[in-house]
């Protein structure tokens, strides 16, 4: 048995959405060079809805594949629909992540929540600051 | 595919592939049974003692053999241990980049009541005779230091190590499993009381070791049972992976000068390209250090995914970054030459023996700087310290 699934070499050999967006409308930032990892998010939001998303992330293959699957899961969506990613759902989306690299697909939906709450601080956008809690479940930093 | 992970393991040599073989068809009896069988097993595993010590300047009855080299350095630690407690002396100085098999059999002894020191080995991963001398102290029961680091290169001045302990008389264990094989040993004119070794670190066998010991240095065994190994090591002995290891370990000795000649070669030629990285360094000591052992960190990319990308090139390699150990904290040794966390995580070692060639090296230093680039160009830390929001530690 490999280490990582398929899906998950096939995102982390070949990255979807991997670069950054000049003039994106929200950025968010998860992890940090502590723990050996850091994701970037860039958005761009037309009429509520993600027309674009790219990534940068510092880390190791799981990182790089929950970043570009995460992106996947959220271009082309309304921010409401955003805001439900769950890791769970990168993790699925991967055919599973080893028990010790779940904290690589938290990260994505941390970074995604980032860049949608900057995206909503920009537009001076009212949102329930409970959507948005302080990156602290990832047990790699704070476990 | 190339094969630069020596330090890991090796590939076992023919010569060991024969001995085993030839044992396992001819002489596979029991060493304890009485009859011509199980004594022509008992006269190959003996003859296997002797060759092993003559490679180490020891006498045979001073060769145990175990399952490996972390049996080996357990056994070796608690035995000076368990001597030294009975003189009431309980302190023990070590280093700080130990193998984990060499810190947590330390670490048990702690929680036991024992008090341990770890010299710390400074920027370029060394300690020197004189940090030893200053740490020994009136109760101090053993000094297990290291021959050469595993992942870091480093070569210990083993030889004035041994002799401060000898003057000072206390017992001086060293775990010598990546330098066997390798570099010479010689247990005697190194004043050595204990030392480890491992035989698939030299193209021998896994699973299969030896602990030697000087003679007068009574050993406490780890495993109860049968009287196997003068009643130090139950269990039936692993016959043809002796035999295997002990060809292995000839057949590195007479080899060493010129292996060591032209791995080294091979390891300056590489240590001289991935220098040309930028923010790039060599982990280790330049000078007194293993032939085969190339060590980098590279800032701004993740180990792991540079040995996914490496291997998609048919590159085996290894990292000490936290991903690849399975534990949150990048590698102990690359922490205590002061590498941050972040640039331990950025770590690759490469480990030649001397079936690597001239296009092993070139196919190496054609990959790494492109994989480095590429994992730098979607490193958001990477471009943090381009435009100086953070600042390059290397």
């Amino acid at each position: 048995m490999a280490l990582y699934s398929e899906k998950v070499m096939d995102h982390f050999r070949n990255p979807r959405n991997v670069g950054m967006i000049e003039d994106a409308d929200g950025v968010g930032e998860a992890g940090n060079a502590v723990c050996g990892d850091i994701m970037k998010i860039y958005l761009k939001i037309e009429d509520g809805i993600v027309s674009d998303v790219k990534f940068e992330t510092f880390g190791c293959g799981s990182a790089i594949a929950s970043s570009s699957m995460a992106t996947e899961l959220i271009k082309g969506k309304p921010l409401p629909e955003v805001l439900k990613l769950t890791n769970k759902a990168v993790t699925e989306a991967l055919d599973g992540l080893p028990a010790h690299k779940l904290h690589c697909s938290v990260l994505a939906e941390e970074a995604i929540r980032a860049a949608v709450k900057d995206y909503c601080d920009r537009q001076g956008i009212a949102y329930d600051p409970e959507a948005f809690p302080d990156c602290g479940s990832c047990e790699g930093c704070h476990g | 595919m190339i094969y630069a992970d020596n330090a890991a393991t090796t590939k076992m040599s023919g010569a060991a592939i024969n001995a085993m073989l030839n044992c396992m068809e001819e002489t596979w009896g029991n060493p304890s049974s009485l009859y011509g069988l199980g004594q022509r097993a008992k006269d190959a595993l003996e003859e296997a003692r002797e060759r092993l010590a003559a490679c180490i300047g020891a006498s045979p009855k001073e060769i145990t053999f175990t399952s490996g080299g972390s049996e080996a350095d357990n056994q070796a630690i608690r035995s000076a241990a368990a001597l030294g407690a009975r003189k009431g002396k309980r302190h023990i100085v070590s280093t700080a980049f130990e193998h984990h098999a060499v810190l947590h059999a330390l670490k048990k002894l702690e929680s036991e009541g024992f008090e341990v020191e770890l010299l710390p080995v400074g920027k370029l991963g060394t300690v020197t005779a004189q940090q030893v001398a200053e740490a020994i102290r009136e109760d101090t029961a053993l000094v297990t230091i290291m021959y050469a680091n595993n992942e870091i290169g480093s070569v210990l001045p083993i030889s004035q190590i041994g002799a401060v302990c000898r003057a000072r008389g206390v017992l001086f264990h060293t775990d010598a499993v990546q330098a066997a094989g390798h570099l010479s040993i010689d247990v005697n004119a190194q004043s050595i009381d204990l030392l480890s070794l491992s035989a698939h670190k030299f193209h021998g066998p896994k699973g299969v070791g030896v602990l030697y010991a000087r003679q007068g240095i009574p050993l406490s065994s780890l495993i109860e049972g049968g009287a196997q190994e003068r009643g130090k090591r139950a269990g039936t002995e692993n016959v043809p992976a002796i035999v295997g290891m002990a060809a292995a370990l000839e057949e590195a000795c007479a080899h060493m000068d010129e292996n060591t000649a032209k791995v080294s070669a091979l390891r300056d030629r590489l240590i001289a390209g991935l220098s040309q990285i930028p923010y790039a360094s060599l982990n280790g000591d330049p000078v007194n250090r293993l032939p085969g052992n190339v060590s980098f960190c590279f800032e701004g990319v993740e180990g792991e995914s540079l040995l996914l990308l490496l291997d998609d090139r048919g590159i085996c390699a290894s990292s000490g970054s936290a991903c690849t150990s399975g534990s949150l904290d990048p590698s102990h040794v690359l922490l205590s030459i002061g590498r941050p966390h972040e640039v331990a995580h950025g770590s690759l070692r490469l480990s030649l023996c001397d079936e690597n060639t001239e296009a092993d090296v070139e196919a190496i230093l054609n990959a790494v700087p492109e994989i480095v680039g590429y994992l730098r160009g979607i490193s958001p830390l990477w471009k943090d310290k381009l435009s100086g929001k953070r600042e390059f530690v290397l």
